[in-house]
C-alpha cells in the first residue's frame, strides 16, 4: 500500500499533536474562563432578568386587579355608608321635626289648657263678681223695697209672714 | 431541513471520492516501486536516482497533488506564494534545532522543494526530512534534489544519494513511515493556522464578552448578536438536554470544542489562504478526541463505572464474557470514532474539491491542451462551487456532531441512576 | 491486489452505512411529516444517529486502509 506513504494526514505527526493539545488547552482555559463563562453568566442573568420582569408584570397586573377590586369594594362601602348616613339623617330630622311638632302641639295644648282654665277662673271670678254685685244690688233693691213696703205695719207683718212661709218652704 | 437530507448524501459523496481519488494513485506509485526494485540493487543504479531527482514535475498526478495540499508542510502557501515558517526540530541526544525553513531556500512560487540542506535536514514537498548518514555536511549546502524510491527518500548531494528518514510521525513506522530519530515540533502550516484561528476566536469572544459586560441588560448588537444564536444553540440544544442540571460546568469545554473545530473547519475552506486542513489531520482530531476521552472518564460517576465494568441486571457469565469487554472497548472506540469522523469528513471534502480542480489539469493534459483545460474548467467550476458550499455545511455539521456526541458521552458519564 | 480488495472492503462498508443513513433519513422524514412540531428534536437525534452509523462505516474504511499497510 505505497500510496499511503504520501497520505500524510493519516500518519499523525507528533509535533502537530503536541501543538494541537497546547493550543486547544489554551483556548479552553483562556476563552472558557474569560469569555464563555462570562457570556453564559450574562445570558443567564439576562434570561433571569427577562423572566423576573415577566413575573413582575404578571404580579403587578394581579396587584392592579386586586387593588381595583379593593377600590370597588371601598367605593361600594362608601356608597352604602352614604346612603345609610342619608337615611339616618333623614330619620333624625324626621324625628326632630316630629318631636318639635309634638312639642309644639303639647305646648299649644298646654297653653290652650291654661287659657281655658284662666278663662274658667276669670269666668268664675266674673260670675262671683256678678253674683256679689247682684247680691249687693238685690240687697240694695231689697232695702229700698223694704223701706217702701215696710212703711206700714201691715205690710211688714205680711211680709214677715211671707218670709216665714218661704223659710218654711225652703 | 435542507442540511439534514444532504448530510448523508454528502458523506457518501465524500467517501466515494476519497476512494476514487486514492485508488488511481495506487497504480501511479506502483510504477515507482518497480523502478525502485530495479534500481536499488546495486551501486551503479543509485546514480540513476540522482539523475531523476527533482523530476517531481511531469505528468499531472491528481492524487499526490491532493495529498500535497491537504498535508502539513513547513511552508505557508498563500495563493501560489510560499512563506517560510520556523522549524523546531528535536533529536534526542543531539538537542533542539530552531531555524527558519527559509534556510532551505525553497522557491517562492513552487511546491516547497528546498534547494539547500541545512544542519543535515532537507525540505521535500514542504516536509522537513533528516539525512540518516551522519557524515552529511551540517552547514547549508546546495543539494541536487530529493528523489523518491518507493517508500524511501533520497537526497542527492554531490551526485550521490543519501537516504532520508521518514517524516516524524506517531505511527512508529506502521503506515509506511520509517526510522524517525527526531521529533518535529515545527510551527507548520497547520500549527500556524491553529494559532491564527486561536487568536481570531479569542479576539471574537473577548469582544463579545466585553460587550455583554458593557451593554448589560441591553439587546445584543453587532458581533455579539452574530455569536449569540450559535452560543445559545449549543447551550440549549447540546449542553442542556444532555448534561441536565450540571451543564454549566462542562459548557466551556463544549463551547471550546464547537467553536475551535468550526473555526478551523471554516478557516480551511478559505480559498488561496493556505486551505489548511487542520481538522482533517489525524494528529489534531486525536488531540481533541483525547481531551474528550479524559473529560468524560475523569468525570465519570460511580454509576458510570459500574455500568462499564459490571452491568447490573445481567447474568454474571454474560457480563464477564461479553458486556464488560465490549464496554471497555467502547470507552476507547467512542473517542476513536470522534477522531475518525471529523478527520474523514474534512479530509474527504478537501480531496473532493482538489480533485474537481484537478479535472482542469487532467482534461487539459497538464497544460498541453487549452481546449481540454477550458472544458475541464467548465465542468469543474460548478462542481467545485457545489462541493465547497456543501463543505461549508459539513463544517458546521461536523463541529456540531463532535460537540453533541461529546455532550452525550459526558452526559452518560455523569448521569446518576436511580434503580 | 491487496489495494483492490481494500477498495472493495471500503465499498461494502459504504453500502452498509448508506443503507443505514438512508433508513434514518427516511424514518426521520416520516416522523417530521407526522409531527412537524417536533422537528428540532428529530433533526438533532437524526444527526446523532447518522453520526453513529457513519462512525461504524469510518472504522471499517480506516481498517481497510490500515490492514493492507500493516500486512
Amino acid at each position: 500500500m505505497i500510496f499511503l506513504s504520501d497520505f500524510s494526514v493519516i500518519k499523525p505527526e507528533f509535533g502537530l499533536f503536541f501543538w494541537s493539545c497546547i493550543i486547544f488547552a489554551l483556548f479552553w482555559i483562556i476563552v472558557g474562563r474569560f469569555a464563555f463563562r462570562p457570556i453564559a453568566e450574562a445570558l443567564k442573568k439576562r434570561e433571569d432578568d427577562i423572566q423576573s420582569a415577566l413575573d413582575e408584570s404578571v404580579r403587578t397586573r394581579e396587584e392592579m386587579a386586586k387593588m381595583k377590586a379593593e377600590n370597588e369594594a371601598l367605593l361600594a362601602q362608601a356608597r352604602e355608608e352614604r346612603s345609610r348616613m342619608l337615611k339616618e339623617a333623614k330619620e333624625t330630622s324626621d324625628g326632630i321635626i316630629k318631636e318639635a311638632r309634638e312639642g309644639a302641639k303639647n305646648e299649644a295644648h298646654k297653653i290652650l289648657q291654661q287659657a281655658k282654665s284662666e278663662i274658667e277662673n276669670q269666668k268664675k271670678q266674673a260670675i262671683t263678681e256678678v253674683k256679689n254685685q247682684a247680691g249687693l244690688l238685690a240687697i240694695d233693691l231689697t232695702e229700698r223695697l223694704l223701706k217702701e213696703e215696710l212703711k206700714d205695719k201691715d205690710q211688714q207683718k205680711k211680709l214677715v209672714n211671707n218670709l216665714i212661709n218661704d223659710l218654711n218652704l225652703s | 431541513m435542507n442540511f439534514s437530507t444532504k448530510f448523508p448524501i454528502n458523506f457518501l459523496f465524500s467517501v466515494l471520492f476519497l476512494l476514487a481519488v486514492t485508488y488511481p494513485s495506487f497504480g501511479q506509485h506502483e510504477n515507482h516501486e518497480t523502478t525502485h526494485s530495479e534500481a536499488s540493487s546495486d551501486e551503479h543504479h543509485e546514480g540513476d536516482i540522482c539523475a531523476h531527482a527533482g523530476h517531481h514535475e511531469g505528468d499531472f498526478d491528481p492524487a499526490s497533488t491532493a495529498f500535497h495540499h491537504i498535508g502539513n508542510p513547513n511552508v505557508y502557501s498563500i495563493g501560489p506564494f510560499n512563506f517560510p515558517l520556523p522549524c523546531i526540530l528535536y533529536t534526542p541526544g543531539e538537542g533542539l534545532e530552531i531555524f527558519s525553513s527559509g534556510k532551505f531556500e525553497f522557491d517562492f512560487q513552487g511546491h516547497g522543494e528546498g534547494h539547500k540542506a541545512y544542519k543535515g535536514y532537507v525540505l521535500d514537498a514542504g516536509t522537513v526530512r533528516k539525512v540518516i548518514d551522519p557524515s552529511f555536511p551540517r552547514e547549508q549546502v546546495e543539494i541536487g534534489g530529493v528523489a523518491q524510491m518507493g517508500e524511501d527518500y533520497f537526497v542527492c548531494y554531490g551526485g550521490h544519494p543519501y537516504a532520508l528518514e521518514a517524516r516524524s510521525t506517531m505511527d512508529g513506522g506502521l503506515f509506511g513511515g520509517g526510522r524517525t530519530s527526531f521529533y518535529d515540533f515545527s510551527l507548520t502550516k497547520n500549527v500556524v493556522s491553529m494559532f491564527l484561528v486561536f487568536a481570531f476566536l479569542t479576539w471574537v469572544f473577548f469582544t463579545v464578552a466585553k460587550s455583554y459586560r458593557e451593554r448589560e441588560g441591553k439587546a445584543p448588537k453587532g458581533l455579539q448578536s452574530f455569536m449569540e444564536p450559535m452560543f445559545l444553540f449549543i447551550q440549549d440544544e447540546v449542553a442542556k438536554p444532555f448534561l441536565g442540571e450540571k451543564y454549566a460546568k462542562y459548557q466551556p469545554f463544549l463551547m471550546a470544542l464547537f467553536f475551535f473545530i468550526l473555526g478551523l473547519n471554516l478557516f480551511g475552506q478559505i480559498p488561496f489562504f493556505g486551505g489548511s486542513n487542520v481538522t482533517g489531520n489525524l494528529a489534531f482530531t486525536m488531540a481533541v478526541a483525547l481531551f474528550t476521552f479524559f473529560v468524560v472518564n475523569f468525570n465519570g460517576k460511580k454509576d458510570y463505572w459500574k455500568h462499564v465494568l459490571w452491568m447490573p441486571g445481567v447474568p454474571a457469565a454474560i457480563k464477564a464474557v461479553i458486556i464488560t469487554p465490549v464496554e471497555i472497548l467502547g470507552l476507547f472506540i467512542k473517542p476513536f470514532t470522534l477522531m475518525l469522523r471529523l478527520f474523514a469528513n474534512i479530509t474527504a471534502g478537501h480531496i473532493v474539491v482538489l480533485s474537481f480542480i484537478g479535472l482542469i489539469f487532467i482534461f487539459g493534459n497538464s497544460g498541453a491542451s487549452i481546449g481540454g483545460a477550458s472544458l475541464g474548467a467548465v465542468v469543474s467550476v460548478p462542481l467545485t462551487i457545489f462541493m465547497m458550499s456543501i463543505e461549508l455545511l459539513v463544517a458546521f455539521i461536523q463541529a456540531f456532531v463532535f460537540t453533541i456526541l461529546t455532550a452525550s458521552y459526558i452526559g452518560a458519564a455523569i448521569e446518576e441512576h436511580h434503580h | 491486489m491487496i489495494g483492490s480488495i481494500a477498495a472493495i472492503g471500503m465499498g461494502l462498508a459504504v453500502i452498509g452505512a448508506g443503507i443505514g443513513i438512508g433508513n434514518i433519513g427516511a424514518k426521520a422524514m416520516e416522523a417530521i411529516a407526522r409531527q412537524p412540531e417536533a422537528v428540532g428534536d428529530i433533526r438533532a437525534n437524526m444527526i446523532l444517529m447518522a453520526a453513529l452509523v457513519e462512525g461504524a462505516a469510518l472504522i471499517a474504511i480506516i481498517v481497510s486502509y490500515i490492514l493492507p499497510v500493516a500486512a
